[in-house]
C-alpha cells in the first residue's frame, strides 16, 4: 500500500520558519523607519539636521540589510534558493512586512518624527543589548554591531525630545501631542507571541516583555527632563497577535510601501 | 531656522594627525549639538577621532588690511630661514 505521505512536501523545520519571521521583524523595523526618515531628505529644518537625521536613516537601512541577508540564509535552509535582500525589501506585499506599527507612522512635524524616533530608539537599544547575548551567533553579532550605532541614535532623539519639550510653548505642545498620539503603538513592542515565546525559550529571541520596565524608566526620565507628561497606558494597538509583527498594518503603510517599491517593481531585475 | 542658530567653526583631528585641523563651519543652537552636527556633517567617512567646536564669534582674526604690516617685514629677512648652513653629505632628507 502506497504511503499517503510519500508525495507530500516534507514539513519545513518549524524553528527555521519561526526564525525567518523573527529576523524579518528585526529587518523590517530598520527598512521601514529608514524609508520614513528618507522622506525628510532635503526637507529638514536645517541643513545640519537634514544630514544628521538621514544619517540615522542610513544606519537603520544598513542594519536592515544585515538582517535581511541573514533572513535570506535562513529561508534558503527550508525553501531554497530563498529570496535575496532586494526581493525581500522590494517585492513583498504589505501583509508580509513584520515591522512594528510605530515605525510606519507618518513623519508629521519634526516633533512627531523625533517622538517616534525616541520611543523606538529607547526600545531598540534595549532589544539589541538583549540580542547581543543570543544563542544564535549571527543574531548576536549583528545586534552587537548595530547597538554601537543605536547608542548614538538614543542620545540624539532624547536630546530633541528635551529641547522641544522644554522649549517654547508651541514646541512643548507639539512634542506632548506627538508623544500622546504615538503612545498607543508602544504596547506592541513588549507583546510576546508564539514565535517569540518559542525562540525565547531556545535562547535565540529576546524576552520582549522584560524590556518593558527598563524602557518605561528611561522614557520617564527623559520625559521628566523635557517637562512632558508620561501618557497613561490605554488601548494599545496591535496586541493579541493582530499587529505589525504579524503583518497587520495601519492605513499609512501601503502608501509608504508603494513609494518605496515603485522603482524596483516597475523595472524588475534592473541593475544600476 | 538655521539663520537663528549661531555659527560654529569645526576642527577635526584625523586618524593620522596630532593636531586638530579646521575643516569648515556649521550652524547649531549650542556646543553639544555643534559637536553632534559636526560628527554627522564632517566625519561620515571615518575622517576623525576627535572634534573641537568653537563659536565663530569667539575667534579673533587678523585683519586683511594689516597684511603688509604684519607679514611683509619677514620677506627681506632671509637669515631667519635655516638656509645658510652647509649640510654634511651624510645627512639625508632635509
Amino acid at each position: 500500500m502506497p504511503d499517503p505521505m510519500a508525495d507530500a512536501t516534507p514539513d519545513p523545520i518549524p524553528d527555521d520558519r519561526q526564525l525567518f519571521d523573527y529576523v524579518l521583524r528585526l529587518a523590517d523595523n530598520g527598512v521601514v523607519l529608514a524609508q520614513r526618515l528618507g522622506e525628510w531628505v532635503g526637507r529638514g529644518p536645517a541643513l545640519e539636521e537634514d544630514i544628521a537625521l538621514t544619517n540615522v536613516g542610513l544606519d537603520l537601512l544598513g542594519q536592515g540589510r544585515m538582517w535581511l541577508a541573514y533572513a535570506h540564509e535562513v529561508e534558503t535552509r527550508y525553501a531554497p534558493p530563498g529570496r535575496g535582500e532586494d526581493d525581500l525589501a522590494f517585492l513583498r506585499d504589505g501583509g508580509e512586512f513584520l515591522s512594528l506599527l510605530l515605525v510606519e507612522q507618518p513623519n508629521g512635524n519634526y516633533a512627531d518624527t523625533m517622538a517616534r524616533q525616541f520611543l523606538f530608539d529607547q526600545w531598540h537599544v534595549l532589544l539589541l543589548g538583549a540580542l547581543s547575548g543570543s544563542k544564535d551567533e549571527r543574531i548576536a553579532a549583528i545586534a552587537a554591531k548595530a547597538r554601537k550605532e543605536v547608542r548614538y541614535h538614543v542620545e540624539r532623539s532624547a536630546d530633541w525630545v528635551v529641547r522641544l519639550g522644554d522649549g517654547t510653548d508651541l514646541s512643548h505642545r507639539r512634542m506632548q501631542d506627538a508623544i500622546d498620539a504615538l503612545w498607543m503603538y508602544t504596547g506592541e513592542m513588549f507583546a510576546v507571541d508564539a514565535i517569540e515565546r518559542d525562540l525565547g525559550a531556545a535562547g535565540i529571541a529576546a524576552d520582549a516583555a522584560s524590556l518593558r520596565e527598563p524602557w518605561r524608566s528611561s522614557v520617564a526620565a527623559v520625559l521628566a527632563e523635557a517637562t512632558l507628561a508620561m501618557p497613561v497606558d490605554g488601548w494599545m494597538q496591535g496586541m493579541n497577535g493582530r499587529g505589525g509583527k504579524q503583518g497587520v498594518h495601519t492605513e499609512h503603510f501601503g502608501h509608504m510601501l508603494a513609494e518605496m517599491q515603485i522603482v524596483a517593481r516597475s523595472h524588475p531585475g534592473a541593475q544600476w | 531656522m538655521s539663520s537663528e542658530w549661531p555659527l560654529w567653526e569645526i576642527f577635526i583631528r584625523s586618524q593620522h594627525g596630532l593636531a586638530h585641523k579646521h575643516v569648515g563651519s556649521l550652524h547649531a543652537p549650542d556646543a553639544e549639538m555643534a559637536v553632534r552636527n559636526a560628527r554627522d556633517v564632517y566625519t561620515r567617512r571615518n575622517e576623525g577621532v576627535s572634534i573641537w567646536v568653537a563659536r565663530s564669534a569667539d575667534i579673533h582674526a587678523s585683519s586683511p588690511g594689516d597684511k603688509e604690516a604684519l607679514f611683509e617685514p619677514a620677506n627681506d629677512k632671509v637669515y631667519r630661514h635655516p638656509t645658510f648652513f652647509p649640510m654634511p653629505e651624510e645627512v639625508k632628507h632635509i
